[in-house]
């Protein structure tokens, strides 16, 4: 009894010094994330007027919310710009550091070289870098002819897919410029996979092509959520993003000002979140391969149990029927 | 008869020369490898691959050295694509003077420094917290933690910007350092997550034995878990810089003050660019001798003098950078 009372009573102190180590960023959340999440999303339903006495609050209920849709020419056009750019994007930066990540993984001369390389961009992207490069057609890979992929691709699809893809295909490098950290973090993850899982892979006979697809990928799985997810969150927070530029401006715009701004800021949010719950949906870890096949086979016999009965039903049945017409 | 003999058998031999046998399986393990190891093409492809690739990477950096080296005549000619055909400096001495470039340096470096240094304090603290103990509600605050990574700054922008008006912080410095001080500054979530993953590495029993000698609760993480997150911390250290380095976004909101009495008080190079073309309108108006219009090369060259100083910390820190991932674990769980 005395000895739980003392567990107890040193767990107490323990999770109370939990909270004191985290006291910082608990003032900090709610100072600088709930508190404003929460103004804010009074501020979209306010026409926010800012004089010298102070900021004054004109309750309009859901009028910003449709403002941004009704006299924002704009959004909508952007909104559905952004969403197709993003999906477009994001598997081509996974994948592409995907495979980067595999060149680089394994033993090789000038490693270090290739790795410095490729980790630059991390370092040099910003906001203002890649507006002033794209600006100058520096961001498009120079042997691709992007005309004539355009051109094809018209005849095929639609303007409002195409569009995007030409995009994509104009600011490659910027998309491959983004890819750094995704890289870096695909290249930890297959460097951590055991060495012997390969080797006897290698005794069963397993090609190189067969290891990537049956212990290389599925163990980086997760990672590949990881980076999708990051890839997202970096694309929608980068200030090449018009919407954000959009939000700011309205900001400081005077027939607009903070109640617009905010609303729009909500409706971007949440498309941003709605965009991240379909991407981990989408690539979410399924359960246990095995279990999975356990399941399966479990389903198969069950039927097959089904199936049997069936037929031995309809035979009594017949068996029977063949004994009425036999005594008649 | 003798000799002719020999002959015949010189002749046979000939005939009986055999040629150097087509080798298949010798040739298969030299060029396409064998299973243990690679061959010559695969390596071949790799470094072809790798090298065009990387020369994509470059090619936007050598585009931006290359043509922030040209006169405006060599800008001018078709002909010259790559080499400008003299050394031309004038672009970076009009960039420099534009962009006010010691003044803007000596901004930037403090905008990224102090607060990157109050960042990387309390996240290990709170890393270390999320890490080493147990309390109630400790799910909730990693999946509001991660909550606030997916979430747009601009939601909680606007309301932040009136507090800082109301508290007077608009246009200081503080303006970042108390976000950073409370752990929200810049990707601050990622930063407490390096740490609570590296923290989760410290052995436990090395905690407890500390304990038992009589270390208290800080000392334990200021002696024991500190230490030994070395690693974690230059990474966090070194991101945490750059990121807060390219951030123009919230400076020119916060901290260069648009819309306060104390605009233009700070400054940063990135900053400085973003408003490249207005500021060299200005600098021409405002002053007597010109500068003449502006052109590719001399926003190149301003690019190049704004990202100068990272390129250079990256030239010695590289190694740090590109290994630090494998170090922290990240990727742990």
């Amino acid at each position: 009894m005395k000895q739980k009372r003392k567990m107890s009573k040193l767990k107490k102190r323990e999770s109370r010094m939990g909270y004191v180590f985290v006291a910082p960023w608990i003032a900090g959340a709610v100072i600088f994330l709930i508190i404003p999440l929460i103004q804010s999303f009074y501020y979209g339903m306010c026409n926010v007027k800012i004089t010298p006495k102070g900021m004054l609050f004109n309750y309009v209920k859901f009028q910003n919310y449709t403002d941004i849709f009704r006299l924002d020419p704009l959004f909508i056009e952007d909104l559905t710009g952004y969403l197709l750019d993003t999906l477009l994007s994001v598997p081509v930066i996974v994948v592409f550091s995907l495979i980067i990540s595999l060149l680089l993984n394994g033993k090789m001369k000038g490693k270090g070289i290739f790795r410095t390389i490729y980790f630059l961009p991390v370092i040099v992207v910003s906001g203002p870098v890649m507006g002033q490069l794209s600006d100058q057609g520096a961001a498009s890979i120079p042997a691709m002819n992007v005309t004539v992929i355009a051109g094809v691709l018209k005849d095929v699809l639609p303007y409002v897919i195409v569009e995007p893809i030409v995009g994509l295909f104009n600011n490659m490098i910027m998309v491959l410029w983004y890819s750094g950290v995704q890289i870096l973090i695909f290249l930890a993850a297959i460097q951590k996979i055991d060495s012997a899982l390969y080797e006897a892979a290698k005794i069963d006979g397993g090609s190189a092509w067969e290891c990537f697809w049956k212990i290389t990928l599925p163990t980086i799985k997760p990672m590949i959520l990881l980076n999708a997810v990051y890839t997202v969150i970096f694309l929608s927070n980068n200030e090449q993003n018009v919407i954000i530029t959009s939000i700011y401006n309205d900001m400081f715009a005077i027939n607009r000002g903070y109640g617009f701004a905010s609303a729009k800021a909500w409706v971007y949010a949440i498309v941003v979140c709605l965009l991240v719950a379909l991407i981990a949906l989408v690539l979410k870890n399924k359960k246990d391969n095995y279990l999975t096949e356990v399941k399966r086979e479990k389903k198969r016999i069950r039927k097959l149990e089904r199936e049997r009965e069936q037929l031995k039903r309809r035979q009594d049945r017949r068996r029977r029927f063949i004994k009425r017409e036999g005594s008649h | 008869m003798n000799t002719l003999d020999a002959m015949k058998m010189k002749s046979n031999d000939k005939v009986n020369f055999i040629p150097p046998t087509f080798n298949k399986d010798k040739f298969r393990k030299v060029f396409l490898g064998s299973k243990d190891r690679q061959g010559a093409v695969p390596t071949l492809i790799k470094y072809v691959l790798l090298i065009g690739i990387g020369f994509v990477y470059l090619y936007p950096l050598m585009y931006m050295i290359s043509t922030s080296l040209m006169s405006l005549d060599d800008l001018l000619d078709a002909s010259i694509k790559w080499i400008p055909s003299n050394f031309y400096i004038g672009n970076y001495k009009n960039a420099f003077k534009v962009m006010n470039f010691w003044k803007s340096l000596k901004d930037s470096i403090i905008l990224a420094g102090l607060p990157t240094l109050i960042q990387v304090g309390t996240c290990a603290v709170i890393g270390y917290g999320f890490a080493r103990f147990e309390f109630r509600g400790k799910k909730i605050m990693l999946a509001i933690l991660l909550f606030s990574f997916i979430l747009p700054a601009q939601v909680t922008m606007m309301p932040t910007y009136v507090l800082f008006t109301n508290l007077k912080l608009i246009g200081t410095l503080h303006a970042f350092n108390l976000p950073a001080l409370l752990g929200q500054g810049v990707k601050a979530q990622i930063f407490i997550l390096i740490f609570y993953q590296f923290f989760k590495q410290v052995p436990q029993a090395l905690i407890e034995a500390a304990h038992i000698d009589g270390a208290g609760y800080f000392k334990s993480f200021f002696k024991i878990s500190l230490p030994s997150a070395t690693p974690a911390i230059l990474v966090v250290f070194l991101f945490s810089i750059v990121w807060y380095w390219n951030e123009s976004y919230l400076t020119t909101l916060f901290i260069a003050g648009k819309g306060t009495g104390s605009a233009n008080a700070w400054t940063s190079l990135v900053v400085e660019l973003k408003n490249f073309e207005n500021i060299y309108e200005q600098y021409n108006q405002g002053n007597q001798q010109q500068l003449g219009n502006i052109n590719e090369s001399i926003k190149m060259a301003g690019t190049m003098l704004s990202i100068l100083p990272l390129l250079l910390m990256y030239g010695f820190l590289q190694k740090y950078f590109v290994e630090s991932i494998d170090r922290t674990g990240i990727t742990g769980e």
